[in-house]
């Protein structure tokens, strides 16, 4: 379980790197990838709540199984 | 996890929904304007929390049948994840209201009907924590569970369309009709609907099994 969590964190690190990286690229007329630019930076918000619930369902997801293996305990001691 | 593959549809469903409901056109009216993307996400909470609430009420009269203590326990942890998603379904709705409307409440009968809904459950938990012996709060909440449902169905469904009311959906108010909710709509809205309902019975499934693994350990019953 630690292994995942240090797994999630290093990505989540490494994506926040990069957002700072291109924050710094000069402005001029190279082609960047400005795709979370457009619109009034709409695509950081779907970013944003994309991670939340993601987040979540990992959560639930791990709740799952500590449950099952919960009820695979109770299972064996009987 | 052959068993748990809806699980992982519904979370699929919901990122689709997400990506999807930003991402897609949608219709350009007056004071909505973009809000009208919370459609995909308000809406599809209070049809979980409708359906929750329904399966809740259903176990409820399951048990007065057979007095088995598993169906109690579905019920009450159904109606539980109910109240999250209403309480989830109230603050989002404030939100959108604040944006709309202009304020985060006003008197109108729909907001109202949740509101004393919400409260009509909160007093289910509170029935539930007064009675010790099990099988007498078993039936005596499921007795008061059916009153709850049939209440929250004239709160929320019927006395809003019985007057004039801002919320879409109520006193000759239109929702999902064909100016508001136009095909492309319908293609996140329906899957975010299902989703959510989904959702909420993945976690209320969760609550149930960890509800029979308290009455298990701790009070060493077979359930």
């Amino acid at each position: 379980m630690m292994k995942l969590f240090r797994n999630i964190l290093t990505c989540i690190l490494l994506v926040v790197g990069t957002l700072t990286m291109h924050a710094q690229a000069p402005a001029g007329n190279v082609q960047m990838a400005d795709g979370f630019y457009a619109e009034g930076k709409i695509y950081v918000v779907i970013g944003v709540v994309a991670i939340v619930f993601i987040g979540l369902a990992v959560y639930l997801f791990m709740i799952e199984r500590k449950v099952k293996k919960l009820e695979e305990a109770l299972k064996e001691k009987k | 996890m052959a068993k748990n593959w809806w699980k992982i549809l519904a979370v699929l469903i919901v990122i689709y929904t997400i990506i999807a409901g930003f991402l897609l056109p949608v219709p350009r009216l007056d004071i909505l304007n973009e809000t009208i993307r919370n459609l995909y996400f308000h809406v599809p909470i209070w049809f979980a929390m409708l359906f929750l609430m329904g399966v809740s009420v259903y176990q409820s009269i399951m048990y007065l049948g057979s007095n088995k203590i598993k169906k109690d326990i579905i019920a009450v942890e159904t109606a539980n994840v109910g109240i999250v998603f209403s309480v989830l379904g109230i603050l989002t709705g404030m939100l959108w209201a604040r944006y709309t409307w202009g304020t985060w409440w006003t008197t109108d009968t729909k907001l109202n009907g949740v509101a004393i809904t919400f409260l009509i459950y909160t007093a289910y938990f509170i029935l539930r924590s007064s009675i010790e012996d099990e099988q007498k709060k078993a039936r005596i909440s499921a007795i008061y569970n059916i009153f709850a449902f049939v209440m929250m169905i004239v709160f929320v469904m019927i006395l809003p369309r019985m007057s004039a009311s801002l919320h879409p959906g109520n006193g000759g108010n239109p929702a999902f009709g064909k100016f508001d909710l136009d095909n492309t709509m319908r293609m996140v809205f329906y899957p975010a609907c299902i989703a959510w309902i989904m959702i909420g019975c993945w976690v209320a499934q969760l609550r149930v099994r960890m509800g029979i693994l308290t009455k298990k350990i701790i009070y060493d019953e077979t359930v």
